[in-house]
């Protein structure tokens, strides 16, 4: 059956795993200049949350944040497609996804 | 203790591929280590009574998203992305504040506040048998949270608009009125 829990390991585990994955998302998105590894970079952090949400709903017993990832992925869909929709745009105006180029508002 | 041997394996690949992503300098290996990382993650919401979840996860990170990350970078042609920055002193400060996050993270995490309010996972009960199902995520999701859900259904309404209206071609309007300009310019 699909509901056996294999994880039973103290929450606390889960919360350091989801705070590494924040803390290397994070790192990509300073670190690094391409608008799609940035977003890239965003997703994982999405993720590193959704990881301590499940988590906490095991622990807890609490169906709702379950549900909350649920609404986390969706708006990370719609998140990722305005975002590469933009970048396209932005290609075709500057010939780049390199953010240093992108130092003007205008067109 | 097989349950906490799997989470270190796991949790072991989902961060070297992370920072397999952060290191890689091609956006297509980039893309296939976050593929890893988010399998991982779908791993561990199996493993937490998430069924439901890691399948979502999966057909909609895995796949749809990553598909159009990848789409994406081979319809610009953008595969390398150079580690380089023009701005030297930004690294080792951004590497630095990244510690402090993490250091604070943990703190908090393991402060005697939060470690006594966690509560770590007991089998789950008779009398909750199907958490995590489809079937019991949907009835909570239709009974408690339909408003949100209602609300989450206008935003990727709003977001589907805002694409097509961001990717249309717009040079051939503006050509057009500009033309006009120059000729109304010429007849004055």
């Amino acid at each position: 059956m699909l509901n056996e829990t294999v994880f039973l390991v103290p929450t606390s585990y889960f919360v350091i795993l989801s705070a590494v994955l924040f803390s290397i998302g994070v790192a990509g998105v300073l670190l690094r200049r391409n608008a799609i590894l940035i977003f890239m970079s965003v997703e994982l952090m999405l993720n590193a949350a959704n990881l301590a949400f499940v988590a906490f709903a095991r622990s807890l017993l609490d169906q709702g944040g379950q549900v909350f990832v649920f609404f986390v992925m969706t708006v990370a869909a719609a998140e990722v497609a305005i975002g590469l929709a933009l970048i396209v745009a932005i290609f075709r105006s500057k010939r780049s996804t390199d953010i240093d180029e992108l130092n003007s508002m205008e067109g | 203790m097989p349950g906490v041997i799997l989470f270190a394996i796991l949790a072991l690949v989902a961060i070297l591929s992370a920072i397999g992503m952060l290191t890689s300098t091609n956006a297509v290996h980039a893309a296939l280590f976050l593929v890893i990382n988010l399998a991982c993650i779908a791993v561990f919401f199996l493993g937490l009574s998430a069924p439901f979840l890691a399948m979502v996860q999966v057909t909609v990170y895995a796949g749809a998203i990553m598909v159009l990350f990848l789409f994406v970078i081979m319809l610009l042609g953008a595969e390398r992305v150079p580690l380089s920055s023009r701005l030297r002193w930004q690294a080792p400060l951004a590497i630095a504040l990244v510690l402090a996050l993490l250091a604070v993270t943990l703190l908090v995490a393991f402060s005697p506040q939060v470690q006594g309010n966690l509560v770590n996972p007991r089998p789950v009960p008779p009398e909750a048998q199907g958490f995590g199902s489809p079937q019991a995520v949907g009835e909570t999701l239709f009974a408690r949270y339909l408003l949100p859900f209602q609300m989450v259904g206008l935003l990727l309404l709003v977001a589907m608009i805002g694409v097509v209206v961001l990717t249309k071609d717009e040079r051939k309007p503006t050509g057009h009125i500009s033309e006009n300009a120059q000729a109304s310019d010429r007849a004055a």
